[in-house]
């Protein structure tokens, strides 16, 4: 038998608080390296609250939350930079700097965080941008492009450090089906060339279904996560009616057939 | 055919609603209190059905009138039977009673006296922490850009001065010229009654110079400057731009803050000189004109009343309003909420904050000049 793959990131017994709020209570899962993790569940369930506390813009109300075995919030925050560092993240709006060109977008990380000359980060600048497929785009500013380009060239600024961690809110919201398509080809594409950890932020179930290697799901009245695997076992082995709704959009409020429900 | 509303018992304790002509919100619809004045005068009413034989066209009115009535009834114990009403009307009525679970937090109640002054008192005091803070992280970013290790672009760097200089070179010399004016009339009057008429030229020389013109250019900067620095802030806080920094390990006070700062310190002692002359020459123009002074004598009289240690506190006051708005600016930008609203309530804090704080100062530097006798 091989050897266990590790855990890349581990939360543990994490509440979420917003401001007095309790959203979310005793969140506990790991990630493996190499893994695409979805965190899914309705709107307002804390999806985007746990990202934050993931990508070091939120600090926990209690709990842990460790990548590679270094327990992030107890870092300072030189620490924490560092961890940072290995991350990439797609914003649900793309979060391109709007003053910046997105060649100057993806340039501004090679230029803060290697020691590459001009003339090469121009040559990263390009390459990245034909990941996406926008070659030539690079003289563009955020402003001129479609919001599906934005999402591609956001990416492409993701990707610029070739992070080992990748974080994805909710990348499909306001895309077409075609460009939602298209940046799920790319998750898959990007597990497979970088060998990154992938956590994705969705309530989207085509993608679910789509790039989900393993998946968690929130539940807004118990506060807590209700169901953790891979999404198409979940769908088909859950005992759980909430998780057989949520994952067939309310359509069937039953186990399948010669299965039966706890609840 | 207006709305209207009439009642029979068919039965014992049964109340018809009979509902006739057109229940449409834009000719207005009759109050579920018709009803409940009804069910007043007859307490032991258990049931109410619906008559709609006689309605003609209805929108959402009609929904509205039903939803409250039926919410009214279930507190009376009052059953509503939908019978007889239109299959349309019955599934918004359907949708809107049903119950969802309450997702959002409860808001509590209203909170006593004492409370909301602990609370104010905590705010302010939360507000100066976070002030000190982002003043701490300015100071910070400052030291990393002497020492050469701050990111540091020269083309935003220049944009932003130019924004912040020139592009407000006209509205400086509009304001800083009608002060002149307004400085050199309100003296003549006064001087008038002497026959020292000739003194306006020492009274808008030492305004305009030791103080108004940093004053009146710092007003203009922090509606204009100001505010701009708070919205363009607060937009990118609401696009999660700042977030993307964040996460990428670059502080924004370093990229985006001190870039402002450095641009509106070094530009308001410039504005600050530029809005003196044009103050002078406004009192100059309608001294030698309306007025009727000789220019040679004016120019002298204000040659000699002048000193340069006047100009040295006119900078002074030029540098600290710089620095009061660009921190004021960025800091709001920093601190809004993500909603369009939030960018409107950091532009206008940013320039309430501004001017505030521009006069506190100019009454702490007047203050120390009289003391160390400047």
């Amino acid at each position: 038998m091989g050897e266990a793959i590790k855990p890349v990131i581990e939360v543990r017994n994490l509440d979420l608080d917003y401001e007095d709020y309790a959203v979310m209570r005793g969140l506990d899962f790991s990630i493996k390296k190499g893994e695409i993790f979805i965190v899914m569940g309705g709107s307002g369930c804390g999806k985007s609250t746990l990202l934050k506390v993931l990508i070091g813009l939120k600090e926990p109300a209690r709990g842990e939350v460790l990548y590679d075995g270094v327990n992030f919030w107890q870092q300072d925050e030189e620490g924490r930079q560092k961890i940072m560092r290995r991350f990439g993240v797609l914003y649900q709006g793309g979060a391109l700097w709007s003053s910046f060109t997105l060649g100057e977008n993806i340039a501004l990380p090679l230029q803060l965080y290697t020691g590459l000359s001009a003339s090469q980060i121009q040559e990263v600048v390009e390459l990245k941008l034909a990941l996406v497929g926008l070659s030539g785009y690079a003289g563009f500013y955020p402003s001129e492009i479609s919001g599906g380009m934005c999402k591609r060239a956001a990416l492409a600024r993701a990707i610029a450090l070739d992070p080992d961690i990748i974080f994805f809110d909710e990348p499909s919201a306001g895309l077409d089906p075609l460009s939602a398509r298209m940046l799920d080809d790319l998750i898959l594409q990007l597990k497979d060339t970088l060998g990154a950890t992938i956590v994705v932020v969705t309530h989207e179930l085509a993608s679910i279904f789509a790039v989900g290697d393993s998946a968690a799901l929130l539940d807004t009245e118990s506060k807590s996560m209700i169901a953790i695997g891979n999404p198409k076992e979940l769908l088909a082995n859950s005992n759980d009616p909430r998780v057989i709704r949520f994952l067939t959009r309310g359509e069937r409020q039953a186990a399948p057939a010669g299965k039966e429900f706890t609840r | 055919m207006p709305a209207k509303i009439s009642f029979d018992y068919p039965q014992a304790g049964t109340l018809r609603v009979k509902l006739s002509g057109d229940w449409q919100i834009s000719s207005g619809i009759p109050s579920e209190n018709e009803v409940i004045s009804e069910l007043a005068k007859n307490k032991d009413t258990a049931q109410i059905i619906f008559d709609t034989s006689e309605t003609g066209s209805w929108d959402s009115g009609l929904v509205s009138f039903l939803f409250h009535l039926i919410k009214d009834c279930e507190n009376r114990n009052i059953q509503v039977s939908h019978q007889g009403l239109a299959q349309g009307v019955e599934k918004l009525l359907a949708l809107a009673l049903k119950v969802h679970t309450r997702l959002i937090p409860p808001k509590g109640a209203a909170e006593p006296f004492l409370d909301r002054v602990a609370d104010k008192v905590l705010q302010l005091y939360s507000g100066v922490l976070g002030l000190l803070n982002f003043l701490g992280e300015v100071a910070i970013a400052f030291g990393r850009l002497l020492r050469g290790k701050a990111y540091f672009r020269r083309d935003e760097f220049i944009g932003i001065v130019q924004k912040c200089g020139a592009n407000a070179l006209w509205l400086v010399s509009l304001i800083s010229i009608l002060v002149g004016i307004i400085l050199a009339f309100i003296g003549a009057i006064q001087l008038k009654l002497f026959g020292a008429q000739i003194f306006v030229a020492d009274i808008v020389g030492i305004a305009m110079v030791r103080v108004m013109g940093a004053v009146m250019a710092a007003i203009i900067m922090a509606g204009r400057t100001g505010a701009s620095f708070a919205a363009e802030l607060g937009l990118m806080q609401v696009n999660e731009e700042i977030d993307a920094f964040k996460t990428m390990g670059i502080s924004p006070v370093e990229f985006l803050v001190m870039p402002r700062v450095l641009a509106l310190v070094i530009m308001m002692p410039l504005l600050t000189l530029y809005a003196d002359f044009m103050g002078i020459a406004g009192g100059f123009l309608i001294s030698t004109s309306v007025l009727e002074l000789n220019p040679i004598e004016y120019w002298q009289h204000t040659q000699s009343a002048v000193r340069l240690s006047n100009l040295w506190v006119g900078l002074i006051h030029g540098f600290v309003f710089g620095i009061i708005i660009a921190v004021c600016g960025c800091m709001r930008g920093l601190q809004c909420e993500r909603s369009a609203e939030g960018i409107g309530a950091a532009t206008t804090s940013a320039v309430v904050s501004a001017i505030t704080s521009i006069v506190i100062a100019t009454a702490i530097i007047t203050f120390i000049c009289q003391v160390i006798g400047v």
